[in-house]
This record gives structure tokens, sequence and C-alpha cells, in this order.
């Protein structure tokens, strides 16, 4: 898999337009990079930072013609963080397969399908898996200190 | 044969009452409570409960044993996830999936679904049939949906009729690969001579079937 190292990617799309994807595409946006978000709720958008200077796609991302109007062909990286687990995974194929993106990463929610994850060889960031490991870190910690 | 059903609604019902008729092995999955057991009562057969994207779900209806999946959610990333878990995970030889952008057909080949049907394109295809060019039936998609198969019908006034195979200037990338007349099929050779009302079976790549088309019945056939 190409990556970008050292530098910021230069377009980036953001599918779903939630807590999570409004923090990052402004975030991103506002460090330099060029980028679009789609979620199928236009007033998604309002969570958005007033700064943010991307393109907002409003529609559903498992429509190719809204991802061909968000440029995901040109993409150098797609993140799929809405809150459906199964759509982040088919869009996040998509991307992979069909529009060549380099670089895709999923969040998914559920750690069962884990292995559904490897198996399609799928870059994926589970919170569940992130926040049970942090508060046990911390819970152990506390612990040990007497 | 052992079927797994995944879905909702009137198309769940319908199909899973067909295949019970065939005395198929059917397994049915809804995704509330209430439906399961609507459905249960319907066709006299258990139904779980469950989320189908949940690989514990499909387990617990013996996907390992399952010979045919097929997804008929309302949504396509749902009906995706379900054939690559069955496929992927339960190696179920054959998945079944229902899509509602056409354009997701050939993608989900490319993902490992055995076969993406799109209500959409069919309810086109028999609409434009419908509309009077009956004479152009498209049959099937091959080879992940590049190349098709469709059946042509030559009428009196259509190029092809009463020229010869060898005569024939077809794009490259498309054949005749049969001739239906008078009810039996004719193997065409190259001095094989059309006539009218002979049906043809043309194989070609999508890129071509227009152009094949076009030299066969002329430009109104279309």
């Amino acid at each position: 898999m190409k990556k970008r190292t050292g530098q910021s990617p230069e377009s980036i799309v953001i599918v779903g337009c939630g807590r999570l994807g409004a923090m990052l595409a402004s975030h991103l946006s506002r460090s330099g990079s060029r980028v679009v978000v789609i979620d199928r709720d236009s007033s998604s958008f309002d969570l958005l930072e007033a700064g943010f200077s991307g393109f907002r796609v409003t529609g559903d991302a498992v429509e190719h013609d809204v991802l061909r109007e968000a440029n995901l062909a040109e993409a150098d990286l797609m993140l799929a963080v809405t809150q459906k687990d199964t759509l982040n995974l088919m869009v996040a194929q998509v991307a992979k397969v069909l529009f060549e993106v380099p670089h895709v990463i999923a969040r998914v929610y559920e750690p069962k399908r884990e292995i559904l994850y490897r198996r399609l060889d799928i870059e994926t960031i589970s919170p569940t898996s992130l926040t049970s490991q942090e508060l046990l870190r911390r819970v152990t910690r506390k612990r040990e200190q007497p | 044969m052992r079927v797994i059903l995944v879905g909702s609604g009137r198309i769940l019902y319908y199909l899973a009452r067909q295949f019970i008729r065939k005395e198929y092995d059917v397994q049915i999955i809804a995704p509330t409570l209430l439906e399961a057991r609507e459905l249960s009562q319907h066709v006299s057969r258990p139904v779980l409960a469950g989320d189908a994207t949940d690989p514990k779900i499909l387990e617990g209806v013996g996907a390992f044993r399952a010979d045919v999946v097929l997804a008929l959610t309302p949504n396509d990333e749902d009906n995706l996830a379900v054939c690559q878990i069955a496929g992927l995970m339960y190696k179920v030889p054959r998945t079944i999936a229902l899509v509602n952008d056409p354009e997701n057909e050939e993608v989900f080949h490319k993902l490992n679904v055995s076969v993406a049907i799109s209500a959409t394109r069919i309810l086109s295809i028999i609409l434009e049939e419908q509309a009077g060019f009956e004479e152009i039936g498209k049959l099937i998609s091959v080879a992940e949906g590049r190349v098709s198969v469709a059946e042509i019908t030559l009428r009196e006034d259509s190029p092809a009729a009463g020229a010869t195979i060898d005569s024939l200037v077809l794009p490259d990338e498309a054949l005749i690969g049969g001739i239906i007349r008078e009810g039996k099929v004719q193997i065409p050779k190259g001095g094989s001579r059309l006539l009218t009302a002979d049906r043809l079976i043309l194989i070609a790549t999508d890129t071509s079937m227009d152009e094949a088309i076009r030299e066969l019945v002329g430009e109104n056939g279309n």
C-alpha cells in the first residue's frame, strides 16, 4: 500500500459527518488538506467548524455517483466514519477496489467481525477496542500504585 | 439444498414460501423479533431474529453447511457484509445479494459475491422491452458483467437478413454464438445465410454490444 509519510495528505474524502467526521474534517482542513466530506443528511454539516474550507457532498455513499461527485478517484486518503459498520466496510472496499484510493481506513464498532476485516484486508480502527484498552491501562496503573 | 435467507418484508416471505414448497432446507433470519414471529407463523418454520451481519447469527443457522446464502435486505452495505461473512468465514459456495444501485452489481462481483442482482436494472430492461424493443432481449451478464449475451430477432428490414455470416462486419469483441431457426439451433458457419425471423444469440463485451446490434438489425433496432 502506498502511503504518504511526514506530510499531510493532499486530498482527503471523509464519509460521515458525525462528531468524529466533523472533527477530523475541521482539523484536516485547517492544516491545509483539501477535504471533501460526505453525509446523507445535510444538517450534519452544521457540526463542522465555521472556518471549514472544504467541500460538502450530500448523498448516500453506497451510490457511486455520490462518490464520484466527491472526486474519490483523486483522493490520497479516505476515512469511512459513519455510524454504521457495514456501510464503512462497503465504502472502504469500493474506494480501494474501484477508485484505487491508496490509503483507506474504516471505523468499526463491532469487534466480533474482526476476522472478516482482516480477511478483507481493510485497515480498521475500533473505538470499542481503543477505549477498553485505554480504560484497562489506567485502571491497572491505579491498582499497581499502592 | 440448504438455503439461508436474510431479509425482511414481502420478498423474504414469498421466497421463503417458494423454497419451502420446493422442499429445500430453508433457514430464515429476520431483523426484529416481531417480524420473525409473524413470518414464522406464516411459513410454519422457525425464523431467527437478529442482525445477520453479526457472524454469530449466521453461524447459529448453520452457515458452515449451507449451499446458498441470499441477502435480501433493503441496504446494499448489509447485503454485502452478509455475503462476505458467509463466503469468507463460513465458506458458503454461493452467495447472492440484492443491490439497489445497479452500479453495485459489478463491484459486488469483484468483492467475492457470487451473484448480485439489481431489481432496478431488471425492471428497466423489462420496461424497455415493453416499450417496443422486443427484438432485442438481454439474457445474461457473464465474466463479472463485462460480457453480455443477448437474443436478437432479425426483421425483414434488418441489414443482416439475407446476408452470410462471412459478409457481416462485427466488432472484434462480438460474435454470433448460435442461430435459432424454426425452433432448432444451428451452429453459425462462415457461409451460413441469415434469414428474416432468425433469432441470433449474440455474445459481446459491453463496449461492442451496441455496434454489433446496429450491424445486425440497423439503427432503429436499439
